[in-house]
């Protein structure tokens, strides 16, 4: 490595993993309108097995966390790092591996899924050789990122740091030890574990997840950019202490409350809820954080339409935080499992917290990696704020409505003992609700096209940007 | 009946559980000073990428309430309820004790209902319209996912419909078919018939049905029939509801008709299961099943 590329920021990792958060994100949820389409017109396969249901589903899921949101998550946090620690990213070719290997995961996920080769785990459906090559670039992932942290010229490493460091080493943890398995034939593997710990060391994974894949790595996004954008500092350091070690120790139990109910037995039911209950404070103490932030500037808000993404997202956070440890007590759950409730909720996260706090970033990002002053548009921001907005709350709506419809009608007892409806009754009931659900969708999707133009109109008019790195300002304690 | 494989994980269960939920809670109020000593400043003092700080206002009160709240919670349930290793919890609650009591009181709410019904008789019964009407919810809550709503099942599931039974149509046997359920198996013929001779037999077994097929290859396929297939087909190939052998001088396909489905039957076997229901279905549920089923294809009521 020359010394001369020492003294600017590697921003190509950035531009990269950027770019592709669009690209993913458009391919993702376009996936998810149709499956979303497919549920109200089940023709839409056309026969073709590559494109039932079943298959597509998973691409959908894997498309919008890993290759959406993971991209998101590379890009931030490699811009991040770099610049709260001043310094540059450590291994230029460790990080561009991360880049072209995380890329040819998600052609891999692409390739294989609607093949129907998959494992059947949620969320981790890829099969073994897939699952090698994510090891190995989620290794040199770490040691580039905690090699930055090492370099770094500023004492004290941001809070933003701590959170993408808590995700990237649990998220290593959590894909190892679930991918446990042998292999019977190039693509096609058994589970290294059987029956009940199967399904328990997959919601362990699949919570967690959910905790480190889509709510730590996030957080780190919502520590630089709410108080970068919104030029205030963070609202509490020793508030951000307590939140993140409460929250990183609590995530780990609360795998249980996905199998509340069935043979997994009842103590370990009953630690897992009562963790998703104790884990409400520590996540709302970062909604806190990212929310309070803006004390004092709220007229932002008005103004600034990346900010609206950013507090709004937090806002969502805050919502399925609630709505989650609610949903993880067994009475609760006992009439919201398996209903399209859980899949609102998901969505809530999904398109509320993970979508809008990624999109925000990239709107603050992209023009400072091409030598911008700001987006080719300002007003098509909030064009995408307000459709994405509105498909969110239809979306989730009209989800949480039929989930709870479903679970009533499910367990509605007639005179004579009999269950009141049939299951198909319950389905035939769900129809509208899949529409209003359809409709949200494509809102939300037809956000991401108005930022898919946006942004190439700012690529376009723009330069790759070469920063230089500044020299750290000194403590004045 | 521990779920441990010996004491010390039991222990080792319900200890890391409590200290880890009251560590939250020391945790919490380590914290929780109400002034943080920082002098006259109100951020941190430290500063990254320019213009990033940090205040260091303290922690919000309600919030950690909320904390302490979540925590006491937690204890106060891990005392009534499992959780803790073995422990069963004050209140004695298992998911296996709820289901048991939901069960007995819905047995003696409901169960009156149903004593009537049980001991009448299936023929009687299939003419009630109030016994009809339970036994058809029952239906589309148990059988209509492989027999369909109307009982006219499909490609390997049997239609109940018509008057043609694998198994025997009498109450009896629908009732044995229903509580113990079946298992019925052909054997792979293809190792012994081999490629042509299977393409024979099943020419053969399509001309019994008065279906186009090759006359020649008839002829060569009746005598392999007679050899291989009439111990349980029945010589004259009208099946055999003992074994669950279907009647195939009929035009009624369980697993499709024509010559490509009845080569593949006849080369690979089948396996087809109707699985038992005496231990989801009381007694008295089966019955009125029973009679639900015969009211289909019955003589008219």
């Amino acid at each position: 490595m020359q010394t001369g590329t020492e003294s600017t920021y590697n921003y190509k990792v950035v531009r990269q993993f950027t770019i592709m958060t669009v690209v993913w994100g458009v391919v993702g949820m376009l996936v998810g309108v149709v499956i979303a389409a497919q549920l109200i017109w089940p023709e839409l396969d056309f026969g073709i097995p590559w494109l039932s249901y079943g298959r597509l589903r998973p691409l959908h899921t894997n498309a919008v966390i890993f290759a959406f949101g993971g991209s998101a998550l590379f890009a931030a946090s490699y811009y991040v790092v770099q610049r709260t620690c001043h310094a540059r990213i450590f291994s230029d070719w460790l990080a561009a591996f991360t880049f072209w290997g995380w890329q040819a995961v998600i052609v891999a996920a692409a390739l294989t899924l609607p093949l129907g080769i998959t494992t059947s785990k949620e969320y981790a459906e890829l099969e073994w050789p897939i699952d090698i090559l994510i090891a190995l670039v989620w290794i040199a992932y770490a040691v580039v990122f905690f090699g930055t942290i090492w370099k770094r010229k500023v004492e004290h490493i941001y809070v933003a740091n701590w959170f993408f460091g808590a995700f990237i080493l649990t998220v290593a943890l959590l894909h190892i030890v679930n991918s446990a398995a042998v292999p019977a034939t190039f693509w096609k593997s058994y589970s290294a574990y059987a029956g009940v710990q199967d399904a328990m060391v997959q919601w362990w994974y699949g919570h967690n997840a959910v905790g480190f894949f889509l709510t730590a790595g996030f957080l780190g996004m919502m520590y630089y950019f709410i108080p970068k954008q919104a030029g205030r500092p963070i609202y509490s350091y020793r508030l951000s202490v307590v939140h993140f070690w409460a929250l990183i120790f609590t995530y780990m139990w609360a795998g249980p409350h996905h199998l509340h109910y069935t043979a997994l037995p009842d103590w370990t039911q009953s630690l897992g809820m009562v963790f998703s209950l104790i884990l409400l404070a520590p996540s709302w103490g970062g909604m806190i954080n990212g929310i309070m932030t803006l004390s004092g500037a709220w007229h932002k808000l008005r103004e600034d339409p990346i900010l609206k993404f950013l507090i709004v997202s937090v806002s969502f956070y805050g919502m399925s935080t609630f709505e989650g440890p609610m949903m993880s007590i067994k009475t609760v759950n006992a009439l919201s499992h398996y209903t399209d409730w859980t899949i609102g909720h998901v969505h809530s996260g999904a398109l509320g917290w993970v979508g809008l706090v990624s999109m925000g970033s990239v709107y603050y990002l992209l023009p400072r990696l091409f030598g911008r002053a700001e987006m080719h548009s300002v007003p098509l921001i909030n064009v995408h704020f307000w459709i994405a907005t509105v498909g969110i709350v239809l979306y989730i709506a009209a989800m949480w409505i039929a989930g709870v419809m479903q679970g009533l009608m499910w367990r509605a007892v007639s005179e004579d003992g009999s269950l009141t409806y049939t299951f198909v009754e319950s389905v035939k009931a769900t129809y509208p609700f899949y529409v209003i659900r359809l409709l949200g969708g494509l809102l939300y999707l037809g956000g991401m096209l108005v930022m898919a133009y946006n942004v190439a109109r700012t690529v376009a008019a723009g330069r790759a940007e070469e920063a230089l790195i500044p020299a750290p300002r000194l403590a004045h304690a | 009946m521990s779920e441990f494989s010996s004491g010390f994980w039991d222990l080792y269960i319900a200890v890391v559980s409590v200290v880890s939920i009251v560590a939250c809670a020391v945790f919490l109020k380590l914290q929780s000073a109400r002034r943080v000593s920082t002098g006259s400043i109100e951020t941190t003092g430290h500063t990254w990428d320019e213009d990033l700080g940090e205040y260091n206002n303290p922690l919000p009160r309600w919030w950690m309430w909320l904390f302490y709240i979540t925590i006491a919670f937690s204890l106060a349930y891990l005392a009534l309820y499992p959780g803790l290793g073995s422990y069963q919890g004050l209140w004695q609650w298992s998911q296996v004790k709820q289901l048991e009591e939901e069960t007995a009181r819905a047995d003696k709410r409901f169960g009156p209902i149903y004593e009537k019904f049980a001991r009448q008789d299936v023929a009687e019964l299939a003419k009630s319209r109030e016994a009809l009407a339970i036994g058809q919810k029952l239906f589309l809550n148990t059988c209509a996912g492989c027999h369909a709503s109307d009982g006219g099942g499909s490609r390997g599931f049997p239609n109940l419909t018509d008057r043609d039974w694998l198994w025997g149509g009498e109450p009896a046997a629908i009732k044995a078919t229903i509580a113990e359920g079946r298992t019925g198996v052909m054997p792979p013929f293809g190792p012994v018939l081999g490629e042509q001779g299977a393409k024979d037999v099943a020419h053969y077994v399509l001309s019994l049905s008065g279906a186009a097929a090759d006359s020649i290859r008839v002829a060569r396929g009746k005598d392999l029939f007679a050899e291989n297939c009439a111990a349980c087909h029945g010589a004259e190939a009208k099946g055999n509801p003992a074994l669950g052998a279907p009647d195939l001088s009929d035009k009624i396909w369980l697993h499709g008709s024509g010559e490509a489905a009845i080569v593949e039957t006849i080369t690979k076997g089948r396996t087809n299961q109707m699985p038992a229901h005496k231990e989801l279905l009381s007694e008295a549920k089966i019955q009125l099943l029973t009679a639900y089923v015969y009211s289909l294809s019955a003589p008219p009521r």
